[in-house]
């Protein structure tokens, strides 16, 4: 294709990603020095409409970003006031006595039940009040990088058609220049891949491994509400090799946050994290939550489980990485919001220390970093993910409460991630097939009639952002080898395997479909899945409440 | 209380969409109608019509006219009334400005004389509004109202005169052009024959136009048989397709997907034909047949 | 000649809207809103007359929240020229609206004024032509193609069954349907540059026109959902059901 001529524009620091850790970011930026220019850009099509959380947040790095929200109208409204943590049989359920004290990671007094996405569309107003200019609907398709270094992104361009002529509305994307890029785009974002990639900034460092959490929002019966009521289960319906479980907050106006994080290390390819997540509704543990309510919002998103032994390098010349796109998440305690916003203020600190002193690189990051409580709060917990991975759910559980009881995270020995997630699969001949319940269409629902509750659609004509590098493997290695793990661990029905004739199978990508979640980018056996950036306010559009 | 009722004649007959009008009109007490051009006679015939109001000269084709004259005679009824067709909904709306009366667009149930049921944010929810207008101008959806017979009545036909036309400002019609193809359009057709993946490949497809002929039927597909290159885009039903709500829609092979009968879910009468007794489609249909396609398809040709 | 074009922010098509608990309308708490999708078009059209030369300027005006600022400056960065937002935290019915806008006009005299044929969360369909009652003008709804021949306009409206041709003095009223034009994008640069372009804002009081509403809104429901109905054993009981039964054959 011949050169496309781009309109440029110049930043002082562009920002990509609008989460916590970008708008986090910004908002600390403009607080230092008002009068530099910041330009944040998120490719859904407003801020929060890509953002999938759990979400019970800390209000740690909040309280320190914007001291007196409290007195503002900030959508932290559901306090914390129950909780409990089960360990699940298939018909039982008993809870961790003494958590405080076992699990003190698991404890959540004084946090709150939010929708994250609401809380990114109120940073999103404090930071536009503050000056940063926030462009959503726009994706970095491309770092900018000349003489080795990132002097900015290139945003997506927008109406190619399906054969990848320009169309009669094609609007090539533009160079967003800048001194400073600050790459947020969460888990597994592309950008900070090419970055990491280009300046080798893993080298030595342990491979990421990630979680897929799927989510649903549920509206329920005003007299089942318990608000600040917070559940979380380990145990069934996973095998005791598998990492995950479930998760169950009640907040706002009747509303209930479900959902399902299952570690991407799973080694069964018959395994769908899906189904886990619709089967454990089942539990008489969870079920009665749901009854009589209607399920409102559905969607899903990979976060990073490496802690850590996983973290990247955080800067390069031109740029930092932050929050989730470089890893910042407390694993044990599926929190990575607090993180993310703090990892986001450093690297502020950092990059407008940069700048002031016209430095290229804000090599100063990685001391705030190991100086403030975010490193001292990662590094105490970076054992029990890893040992849940080792030992299995009931002796890792056991490891971590002696690494937190009696070591308070000071063990003198690190644990290690020795696979990246997209090799632990084993022949789909050599593990057990599971079976699955029927969805019941009240609590329990098939993958389409979900998909319909993310307001997902990608504009149709475009060239479908979702290739098999080489389609010649497909076949023998994840049809014949693993029987399509692809058409199972995708939360959004994006792949099925069909059936040509008697011999013949295909891979159908229904890439309309995809909720941006990543998996398949990370868990492709051979990493044969190409996850391109599809044009900006594609993908799902998830409303307030998720 | 008495309604009057802007027809719509085709062909020389009354439009079924205005008998349905003339059905819901009933509601209102008397009812007349009102004729523009040809088609007095047609009018007369119909049953539980009082008057028929004959305007020969001229023609549904022009709003502005057509407004001004219902606007002259309006005084003497409560209630003004049109199909929800484009016709409908270009003249009575802009008689509702002449009145400066608030419309009442798309009517699917009548509670009382002031109150009204219709459809907002593209069927998602129903509204139940009452009018404190004098007058109420208001669209009736044809699915939602049984059409009063062609035949049967014997109403008294009375001409109206309307001078002032040439005094309205108005567009001009310059040539009308219907689609001449056998097939009607997907959004407008009264039977949809829609096919799914369950077809199999293109070839395959075709085996829904001889049925859809019969029964003067247009073509619709969903989307997997859209990607999978059976159908062009345009035929594709649903979500991101288009929304149909024909009399009739026969579902050949597809699954009924969630995406799918957001395009579909509002037709008057649904069947499906699929082998797979839990396909999501038996939830919405009248009439459910579990059988292989390729030995219906054949069966039902002749049948018709 | 102007054109102007009256857009409104609805709730996004994309957002599946949802009947608040207590009946009393849809759930628009926080949803995402955007530019009615039927105006994108009449934005579209505007533009592109203006490109053609048979049109000097577009204006938008919308009728609305503060918030409602947003479509205006979404229209602005596809290329209208200024904007004009009528403040009001009131929802106007079609009939208000035409009010409204009469008065705006009668301010502009713009040549064309185009706008969507139906805003997509009350789906009235309504309020251009009311508008064009209330100015005496001449109205082309549902139009798939406009050319302008001087003083007059040349459209082709989709009717039932087809589509016309119509030769409309101006100034009138055009309607935008799907087929009229496909709106570009907005791109960023012009997003950038739209922040800039003038919007004047006016409150709807100032205007001193009836803006009373003739519509209560008693309830708002989810429809009912459709019932599975009856298992058939074979093609001829199916043919023998839609005739006599259904009737639909
Ligand atoms: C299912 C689940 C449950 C969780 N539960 C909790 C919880 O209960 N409590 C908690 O504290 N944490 C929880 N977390 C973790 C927490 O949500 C994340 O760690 C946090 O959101 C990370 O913030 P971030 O800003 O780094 O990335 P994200 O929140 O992922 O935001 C990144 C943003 O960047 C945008 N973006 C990405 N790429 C581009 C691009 N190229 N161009 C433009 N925009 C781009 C995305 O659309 C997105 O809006 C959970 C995570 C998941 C997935
Ligand atoms: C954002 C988005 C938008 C979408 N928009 C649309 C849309 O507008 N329209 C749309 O249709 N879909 C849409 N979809 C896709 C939708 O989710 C489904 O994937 C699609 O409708 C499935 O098409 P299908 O029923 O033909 O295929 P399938 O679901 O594969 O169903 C095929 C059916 O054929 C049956 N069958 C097979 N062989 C036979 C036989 N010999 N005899 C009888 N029956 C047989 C099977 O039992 C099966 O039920 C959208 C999805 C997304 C995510
Ligand atoms: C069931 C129902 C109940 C209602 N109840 C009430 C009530 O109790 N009280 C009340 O005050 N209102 C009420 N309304 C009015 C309602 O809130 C809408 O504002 C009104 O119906 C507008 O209809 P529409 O947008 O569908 O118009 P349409 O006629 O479909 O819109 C056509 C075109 O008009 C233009 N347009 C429409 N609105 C604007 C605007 N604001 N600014 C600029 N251009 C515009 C656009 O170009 C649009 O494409 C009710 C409406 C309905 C349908
Ligand atoms: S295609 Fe990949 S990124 Fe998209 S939803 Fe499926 S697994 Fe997630």
């Amino acid at each position: 294709m011949t050169e496309i001529e781009r309109d440029e524009m110049e930043f002082d620091v562009v920002v990509v990603g609008g989460g916590p850790a970008g708008l986090s970011a910004a908002i600390r930026l403009k607080q230092i020095s008002p009068d530099l220019n910041v330009c944040l850009i998120e490719k859904g099509s407003e801020i929060g409409a890509h953002i999938v959380s759990g979400a019970v947040i800390e209000p740690r790095a909040l309280e320190e970003l914007l001291p007196d929200w409290r007195q503002t109208d900030a959508p932290l409204r559901t306090e914390v006031s129950e909780e409990q943590v089960l360990f699940l049989t298939e018909k039982r359920a008993f809870p961790i006595p003494g958590l405080n004290l076992v699990m003190p990671h698991m404890t959540n007094h004084g946090n709150f039940v939010v929708s994250l996405g609401e809380v990114c569309r109120w940073l999103g107003e404090q930071a536009e009040a503050l000056g940063v200019e926030i462009y959503p609907g726009f994706s970095g398709a491309q770092l900018h990088i000349e003489d080795g270094r990132v002097t900015g992104i290139v945003t997506g361009d927008m109406g190619i058609e399906r054969d990848g002529t320009h169309g009669p509305n094609f609007t090539p994307g533009m160079i967003l220049r800048a001194r400073q890029t600050i790459l947020t785009e969460g888990a597994r974002g592309s950008l900070s891949a090419h970055a990491m990639k280009h300046f080798n900034l893993r080298d030595g460092v342990e491979p990421q491994t990630y979680g897929l959490g799927i989510k649903e929002v549920w509206e329920i019966p005003e007299e089942n509400h318990r608000p600040g009521f917070v559940q979380h289960s380990f145990g069934w319906p996973l095998d005791d090799s598998t990492y995950g479980g479930a998760w169950l907050y009640h907040f706002g106006k009747n509303l209930v946050s479900y959902g399902f994080v299952t570690g991407l290390d799973y080694k069964n390819p018959h395994l769908s994290p899906f189904e886990e997540m619709q089967r454990t509704k089942n539990h008489p543990a969870f079920r009665p939550h749901f009854e009589g309510g209607k399920r409102i919002i559905y969607g899903a998103r990979a976060l990073s489980e490496g802690g850590v032994q996983s973290l990247p390098r955080l800067t390069f010349p031109g740029g930092v990485l932050a929050g989730d796109s470089a890893g910042f998440v407390n694993v044990p305690k599926i929190k990575g919001t607090h993180t993310a916003m703090k990892s986001g203020m450093l690297a502020a600190e950092a990059v407008a220390d940069a700048l002031n002193k016209n430095e290229p690189q804000a090599l100063g990051l990685e001391e705030r970093l190991r100086n403030s409580w975010l490193w001292t709060e990662l590094h105490g917990v970076r054992n029990i993910r890893p040992a849940f991975a080792k030992w299995g759910a009931k002796l890792g559980a056991l490891y971590a409460g002696i690494d937190s009881m009696l070591l308070r995270g000071r063990a003198p020995w690190t644990l290690h991630h020795p696979h990246a997630d997209h090799e632990t699969l084993r022949p789909a001949a050599k593990t057990a097939p599971i079976a699955y319940p029927k969805p019941d269409h009240k609590v329990t629902f098939d993958r389409v009639s979900s998909v319909f509750l993310s307001g997902t659609n990608h504009e149709e004509n475009q060239p479908i952002h979702l290739k098999l590098r080489d389609p010649a493997k497909w076949l023998p290695v994840n049809h014949t080898l693993y029987d399509s793990p692809e058409s199972r661990y995708c939360p959004a029905g994006v792949y099925e395997q069909e059936q040509k004739s008697a011999t013949e199978w295909d891979l159908r990508i229904n890439a309309q479909n995809c909720v941006h979640c990543k998996t398949c980018d990370i868990k492709d056996p051979t990493q044969n899945i190409e996850w391109c950036t599809p044009e900006g306010s594609g993908g799902p559009n998830y409303p307030v409440g998720m | 209380m008495t309604a009057l009722v802007l027809l719509e004649i085709e062909n020389g007959a009354v439009r079924q969409a205005s008998r349905s009008a003339v059905a819901a009109a009933g509601a209102f007490g008397t009812v007349d109608v009102l004729v523009l051009g040809h088609g007095a006679e047609a009018a007369a015939r119909l049953p539980g019509v009082t008057r028929v109001l004959h305007a020969e000269a001229l023609s549904d084709a022009l709003a502005e006219p057509a407004a001004a004259l219902l606007a002259d005679i309006a005084s003497g009824y409560t209630h003004i009334i049109g199909a929800a067709t484009a016709t409908g909904k270009n003249i009575l709306p802009r008689l509702a400005g002449l009145l400066d009366v608030q419309p009442i667009p798309d009517v699917i149930a009548i509670n009382d004389a002031d109150t009204f049921i219709r459809p907002i944010y593209a069927g998602n929810a129903l509204a139940t509004v009452r009018s404190s207008d004098s007058i109420k101008v208001i669209t009736i959806r044809g699915a939602n109202f049984d059409p009063v017979a062609s035949e049967g009545g014997a109403a008294t036909v009375e001409a109206v005169a309307f001078n002032a036309a040439s005094q309205v400002n108005a567009a001009e019609l310059l040539s009308v052009n219907l689609s001449t193809s056998e097939r009607p359009e997907l959004e407008s057709a009264r039977v949809v024959i829609s096919g799914g993946k369950g077809l199999k490949d293109a070839e395959n497809f075709k085996l829904l136009e001889p049925i859809a002929d019969k029964l003067g039927a247009a073509i619709g597909a969903s989307r997997a048989a859209v990607d999978s290159g059976f159908a062009p885009n345009e035929m594709q039903v649903g979500q991101t397709g288009k929304i149909v709500a024909p009399e009739l829609y026969i579902a050949v092979g597809l699954s009924g997907a969630i995406q799918h009968l957001a395009g579909m879910k509002d037709s008057r009468v649904i069947v499906a034909i699929n082998l797979d007794p839990e396909a999501p489609i038996f939830r919405v249909a009248d009439y459910g047949l579990v059988a292989d396609l390729f030995t219906v398809l054949p069966e039902l040709e002749s049948a018709l | 000649m102007k054109v102007l074009v009256p857009i409104k922010r609805v709730v996004d098509y994309n957002v599946k809207v949802r009947v608040s608990a207590d009946g009393s309308g849809v759930d628009t708490q926080g949803v995402k809103m955007s530019m009615n999708p039927f105006d994108e078009i009449a934005v579209e059209e505007g533009i592109r007359l203006r490109e053609s030369g048979a049109a000097k300027e577009v204006v938008v005006v919308t009728i609305g929240a503060q918030a409602a600022q947003d479509v205006l400056r979404t229209a602005m960065a596809m290329g209208a020229d200024r904007a004009i937002l009528v403040k009001t935290d009131e929802t106007l019915e079609p009939r208000a609206v035409a009010n409204a806008l009469k008065a705006i006009i009668e301010r502009e005299n713009p040549g064309i004024v185009s706008m969507g044929k139906q805003a997509i969360d009350d789906d009235m369909n309504a309020t251009g032509q009311i508008l064009a009652a209330k100015l005496g003008w001449p109205q082309a709804t549902f139009a798939s193609k406009v050319t302008i021949n001087g003083e007059r306009a040349e459209v082709t409206r989709e009717i039932d069954g087809g589509s016309a041709t119509y030769g409309v003095p101006l100034p009138a009223i055009i309607t935008a349907d799907l087929r009229l034009n496909e709106p570009r994008y907005a791109s960023l640069p012009n997003i950038m540059k739209a922040r800039k372009k003038p919007l004047e804002t006016l409150e709807l009081s100032s205007l001193n026109v009836d803006t009373a509403s003739r519509l209560t809104t008693i309830s708002v429901a989810e429809p009912a959902e459709r019932q599975a109905g009856v298992m058939l054993n074979s093609v001829a009981e199916l043919v023998e059901k839609l005739k006599t039964e259904a009737k639909v054959i």
